[in-house]
């Protein structure tokens, strides 16, 4: 898609965070095999610091979309496998937190806080209404 | 002039305060209806009142007003703004314009994306079940929209249950809720005094379809207990989810003081059905009408000290 072209084009010196963690996994789907941060930096060209590549892997991580083994002193990096999960994950705007992406989707039910949490087992154990029929 | 520009502003705090009240005593749909075409209505006076200010201060800059061939005497008589206010209600509308072409840029490549998305993963099905152990649910906008459920979920539900879910993410999609959030959302990045009203439409539209779902179903008890019941599971076993979407739903609830969203849904739905009540909008049309017609005049009152400043010329 003409998009993606041009997200590859200005992968230059200064990309925004939710392109540079795009490219990423992109390099780590495309590689088959759990690279390091340094074999991705690699991949990604331009003149990225080791250290802003460790920081997108492992922000990666924190959002469930890589798997990682030790290796070494540091780690090695993979995709989580499974494409739907992945699709779906992507469906809620992982990669791209400053969009609206989460705010589109109706979901069903919102977050609970915990006083809510029991408030609604009050709910559930009480006898309906006999108007609400 | 000066009274009328300030209406809009005023009406907006008046729409601040009133949104929630609104959101829980009118019947869902009535209120969304109401609750969005205000703050599209607010958001433009408000915004064309900011403009008209700008716009009265401008006319008493020496180079504006030869432009317009105007006498600079007469329109420093007519109109006593001062410049400094007049510099504050421009920044704003610049500001104002600003933030809601962001947010309309934001919201389409959003829509466009989990459009695309959505087709990925679904391709022409309308309903998508994905393997994972977390509990979630929600439609995808779209032409048809898509509604994908985890298997996780549907696990927690029962059979009837898993009916209420589905007739309320399709009563998302078939009344385009979308669109109303969308244009709210939109309004209040305009203006941001109207943010509680974008949090109550997010409240009304989730209203509405679980009260469409109730009659799909035949059962407003039975709703009641798929609503929960989801949020217990969805609760128990949380979807991953990113900074953002957390600031999100913890926004969902802010507004509802002690008890979050979903308790208030669950109440809802055992108590009986929402009453009409026809003083209460015929209030908050007329409400919002004085704004529209404030607006209006302060437009013409402007238009006619220009023509006086010309003609004075």
């Amino acid at each position: 898609m003409g998009q993606e072209d041009d997200r590859t084009a200005r992968a230059g010196s200064r990309r925004a965070a939710g392109e540079l963690e795009a490219a990423a996994l992109a390099v780590l789907q495309s590689a088959g095999s759990a690279l390091t941060p340094a074999q991705v930096r690699d991949s990604l060209g331009g003149d990225l610091a080791y250290t802003t590549v460790v920081t997108i892997l492992s922000r990666l991580h924190a959002k469930g979309v890589l798997t990682r083994l030790r290796s070494g002193r540091g780690y090695s990096y993979t995709p989580v496998a499974d494409e739907p999960g992945l699709a779906a994950r992507r469906m809620r705007g992982v990669l791209d937190a400053e969009s609206d992406r989460e705010a589109v989707l109706a979901r069903f039910v919102s977050g609970l806080s915990p006083a809510d949490e029991q408030v609604l087992r009050r709910m559930l154990a009480e006898p309906p209404d006999p108007d609400a029929g | 002039m000066r009274i009328l520009i300030y209406v809009p502003l005023a009406v907006s705090v008046l729409a601040a305060v009133g949104a929630w009240p609104l959101a829980e005593r009118l019947p869902p749909r009535t209120a969304t209806w109401l609750l969005t075409v205000s703050a599209v209505i607010i958001a433009g006076t408000s915004g064309a009142a900011l403009g008209l200010l700008a716009m009265a201060a401008a006319m008493r800059l020496p180079v504006v007003a030869a432009m317009g061939g105007m006498s600079l005497r007469t329109v420093g008589q007519i109109d006593p703004d001062t410049l400094p206010v007049g510099v504050i209600a421009a920044s704003l509308f610049g500001a104002a314009v600003l933030c809601a072409l962001r947010a309309a840029w934001l919201r389409t490549m959003a829509l466009i994306g989990a459009h695309r998305d959505a087709r990925g993963l679904a391709g022409d099905r309308q309903v998508v079940v994905i393997a994972d152990e977390s509990a979630d649910a929600y439609a995808v906008p779209g032409r048809r929209g898509t509604i994908v459920v985890t298997s996780g979920m549907l696990e927690a539900l029962t059979e009837p249950e898993r009916d209420v879910l589905l007739a309320h993410e399709q009563a998302h999609t078939a009344a385009r809720h979308y669109l109303f959030t969308a244009l709210v959302r939109l309004s209040a990045a305009a203006n941001p005094l109207l943010r509680p009203l974008a949090s109550a439409v997010g409240y009304t539209v989730e209203r509405w379809a679980d009260e469409r779902a109730a009659v799909v179903t035949g059962s407003r008890p039975l709703a009641a207990r798929a609503i929960a019941n989801a949020a217990l599971a969805a609760a128990a076993h949380p979807p991953r989810r990113t900074g953002g979407s957390v600031l999100a739903s913890l926004a969902g609830s802010d507004q509802l003081g002690r008890r979050g969203s979903v308790p208030r849904r669950v109440g809802a739905l055992m108590g009986p059905p929402p009453k009409r009540r026809i003083v209460l909008l015929v209030a908050t049309i007329g409400v919002v009408a004085v704004c529209g017609v404030a607006a209006v005049h302060a437009a013409g009152d402007l238009h006619a000290m220009v023509e006086f400043a010309q003609a004075a010329t």
